[in-house]
């Protein structure tokens, strides 16, 4: 890797997309153009579609396709995490097999780690990968899968070593998801919404060569895309549009992320949606109401403190400061913001806070938030254990006693579904 | 007015070495754009010498020995505040004698001064007082005060509250006639024990509030310490009975008074939230020290959690605090709003973050011997002084929605 200058990246890039953006080329045509110069992820090592810069000049590239409205490669879903994670630790031929596929978006992908008695205790999963012959045969259900109906491939944790602690005899997997071993049913939550799947594996067969990592360092790799998952998630919030445009690639670019955006659509409102507050208490006549008045105030004190916390946190950031604590309360606050959010929504809507779809309140939305809520405080890791973080990482606080580490997972009490 | 108004304010500040060394002297440095959300190296260095001058100066012995006294601070610690840190006139600009620093500088001040809870006039005399005058007296008044405000040798105080407790300007029903104040002004900080007492007064049945200073052995004037629950702030009420007095600001002083009471309001929120990360490091502190069923409490979730979500708490009221003290150094036009959130967020937090202290020491946290109830008492006082939260929730509403 040689030093450039921003100036220099922009040059090239520019010099790049004016010989070879067209927007009248079809979408797949275009990424593996992308995938040949590297410029579609240029902080990527330049032998695996990249250009090994810095991962500072990629802003100041993507600037350039904005700026000729030039698209992308493929983002959705879990492919930037798992393409994170081979690159990381996987073989060259993973590399080879599936890199250029996740950037064109020709392949779709799901991943395959929670199970019914494996959500925030990911390590006692019991789904069991056994050596049979000369392949690893798979048995076992996982859950909270996006999109795995769809996908092409999954990254799969499954335990291989009954006789180690449990973080230790876990591996990481690519599994073929259209064999008839693997059945994905989508599964529908409580807002009526089917996001996720579940996913039963029944003697699923894997060969040896998809085994990513050796045999046992399925935690540790697992950790690898779950950190990618934290980092990339600001990223990839902004990524719901396109770029948008009547030739052929932004017709076709339209049509995937429609496709793969449509089980979110209920993604803002679990937040709370605290942008409707005022106008929804305006038009109710609500906002008269000296008592909603008061909780409409806490709740805008609570985001707005909220949002300058997490500003708080890039701009030291920004400044290459230590990062404080107000790096890892986000979630939490979140959790916190949607709830009073909830309480605010009731109190505006009143009686009508029973009603949905039609009959409700903005066309169902309201109805949306209510339902849809509770998930804040679960996904992404729950309250209780961003609570454990944030008082053992940034107040120090000892870990409490565990009876399930250093010991045979075979010993150990089972995790209970249910 | 100040060195606020212009648009490329600048900070004039070096962090003095240890020991402190006569007045700080100044140096100039750029305002960074994005200072609503980080302080600056000198900020931060200035942090730093007020946290090493009260880790010297208030422990919590030194809190319990001043809050037993009448007057409630040690003359030699103001002195060093005044004359070595130059604290008093902080926000005094510096043709009057003072370091012309704006309210981020003074929030970072109070946010220390809440942390070691320190017992001295500085809310009601480098604060409610000297922001009274700036913001609504006269050149002359400024002339006359400010320099003696800003040296820490004058102690003055402000009184708008009356029988209702409302900080209102609109509120005050005390009448100016002749030159001299008749009746009652009630919930004065260091009202006992100022020099000078900055009153809000009508001029006249229905007339204008301006802003009138008494001295504290004008004849007529009689004052009761009152009996308070945070005795390491001191409250008095003051009988007026055809008190002389004279008029320091214009015929109609309310909106400077209003400004200045948000601007306090402010820095009180800023107070607060330190005195919130104060609750949150001893309650951290006893539970990993405390140990019951053979091990430290602190490592209970049932601890743990709690612990977690008062450190939100605390840094959402950071936050908030901080902001507002921007907008304010700014003159943001949502400063009205934004002063209101973070004096009902912070004081929530502070009282919030107190209680859960108490909660997390057990029973030893509702001792006298035990310090906690110190800080529990001042978040009870900054709750309602300058308004409750519920009166500031109002108000954001009326400038936001």
């Amino acid at each position: 890797m040689t030093e450039m200058s921003e100036d220099q990246v922009r040059a090239d890039v520019r010099a790049w997309l004016a010989e070879n953006w067209d927007p009248n080329l079809g979408l797949i045509e275009w990424r593996n153009r992308l995938a040949d110069s590297g410029w579609g992820m240029p902080a990527w090592p330049s032998e695996w579609h990249g250009r090994g810069l810095p991962v500072g000049m990629a802003p100041v590239v993507e600037e350039e396709f904005q700026r000729i409205r030039a698209v992308g490669v493929a983002r959705s879903g879990v492919r930037m995490l798992v393409a994170a994670t081979l690159l990381e630790h996987g073989t060259e031929a993973h590399k080879a097999k599936f890199l250029r596929r996740i950037l064109t978006g020709e392949d779709t992908w799901c991943q395959l780690f929670s199970e019914p008695g494996s959500g925030s205790d990911l390590a006692g999963l019991t789904t069991r990968a056994e050596q049979v012959g000369n392949q690893w045969v798979v048995n076992g259900q996982k859950v909270w899968s996006t999109s795995a109906h769809k996908a092409d491939w999954g990254v799969l944790l499954a335990r291989t070593d009954w006789d180690e602690p449990k973080h230790q005899g876990l591996s990481y997997f690519v599994i073929d998801m259209s064999q008839p071993g693997v059945e994905a049913r989508p599964l529908r939550q409580m807002n009526g919404h089917a996001s996720f799947n579940e996913v039963f594996m029944t003697d699923a067969a894997v060969p040896p060569d998809m085994l990513v990592g050796e045999r046992g360092e399925g935690w540790a790799i697992a950790t690898t895309t779950l950190m990618h998952e934290r980092r990339n998630a600001d990223s990839l919030r902004t990524w719901t549009t396109g770029v948008g445009g009547d030739e052929r690639i932004y017709q076709e670019e339209a049509e995937e992320i429609a496709t793969a955006m449509a089980p979110y659509t209920w993604y803002p409102q679990r937040a709370g949606r605290v942008d409707m507050v005022l106008d929804r208490a305006r038009a109710t006549g609500k906002l008269e109401d000296p008592v909603v008045r008061q909780e409409i105030a806490k709740l805008l004190i609570m985001s707005k403190s909220a949002e300058w916390t997490a500003r708080r946190a890039r701009a030291a950031q920004q400044l290459g400061r230590p990062q404080g604590p107000e790096g890892s309360l986000g979630k939490l606050a979140s959790s916190h913001v949607a709830r009073a959010a909830a309480h605010v929504h009731t109190l505006i809507s009143g009686s009508d806070a029973m009603l949905a779809g039609a009959d409700g309140p903005e066309d169902g939305i309201i109805a949306e938030i209510l339902l849809s809520v509770p998930a804040t405080s679960i996904a992404g890791g729950t309250d209780e254990i961003q609570r454990n973080i944030i008082s053992e990482r940034v107040l120090k606080m000892p870990k409490e006693h565990r009876v399930d580490t250093g010991r045979p997972f075979n010993e150990v009490r089972k995790n209970t579904v249910g | 007015m100040t060195g606020l108004d212009e648009p490329q304010r600048r900070q004039r500040f070096e962090p003095a070495s240890a020991p402190f060394s006569g007045t700080l002297k100044k140096v100039q440095a750029q305002l960074q754009t994005s200072m609503a959300f980080s302080f600056t190296d000198e900020q931060e260095a200035f942090r730093e010498v007020v946290q090493r001058f009260l880790g010297d100066h208030s422990s919590t012995a030194d809190v319990r020995r001043m809050m037993e006294t009448d007057t409630g601070f040690d003359a030699d610690v103001w002195r060093q505040l005044a004359g070595e840190l130059g604290l008093t006139g902080l926000v005094v600009p510096e043709e009057f004698g003072g370091q012309g620093f704006g309210d981020v500088e003074l929030g970072i001040v109070m946010e220390e001064m809440g942390r070691a809870l320190l017992c001295a006039p500085f809310f009601s005399s480098a604060v409610l007082a000297t922001l009274a005058l700036l913001e609504s007296g006269t050149d002359a008044a400024r002339q006359h005060y400010l320099p003696r405000l800003a040296s820490g040798e004058l102690r003055a105080t402000l009184a708008v509250a009356e029988d209702g407790g409302s900080w209102d300007p609109a509120d005050v029903q005390m009448i100016a006639a002749d030159g001299a104040l008749t009746g009652q002004k009630r919930f004065v900080v260091d009202g006992n024990s100022a020099e000078v007492i900055f009153v809000a007064a009508r001029n006249g049945a229905g007339g204008d509030v301006g802003l009138y200073a008494v001295d504290a052995n004008a004849a007529g004037l009689e004052r009761r310490a009152l009996n308070v629950v945070d005795p390491t702030r001191k409250l008095a009420e003051l009988q007026f009975a055809a008190t002389p007095a004279t008029l320091v600001s214009g015929p109609d002083a309310r909106d400077g008074l209003v400004t200045a009471l948000r601007r306090a309001a402010i820095a009180l929120a800023n107070e607060s939230a330190g005195g919130a990360q104060a609750m949150l490091q001893s309650a951290v502190d006893y539970t990993l020290m405390r140990v019951q069923f053979g091990r430290l409490i602190g490592s209970f979730q049932a601890i743990k959690h709690q612990c977690a979500e008062l450190l939100l708490e605390v840094e959402l009221a950071k936050s908030a605090a901080y902001h507002a003290a921007s907008a304010a150094a700014e003159r943001d036009d949502e400063l009205p709003a934004l002063a209101s959130a973070a004096k009902a967020g912070t004081s929530d937090s502070f009282m919030r973050a107190a209680i859960a202290c108490i909660q997390l020491h057990g029973g030893i946290g509702f001792t006298w011997e035990q310090d906690t109830h110190l800080w529990f008492k001042r978040a009870k006082s900054s709750e309602v002084m300058l308004g409750t939260p519920a009166y500031h929730r109002e108000l954001m509403m009326q400038h936001w929605a």
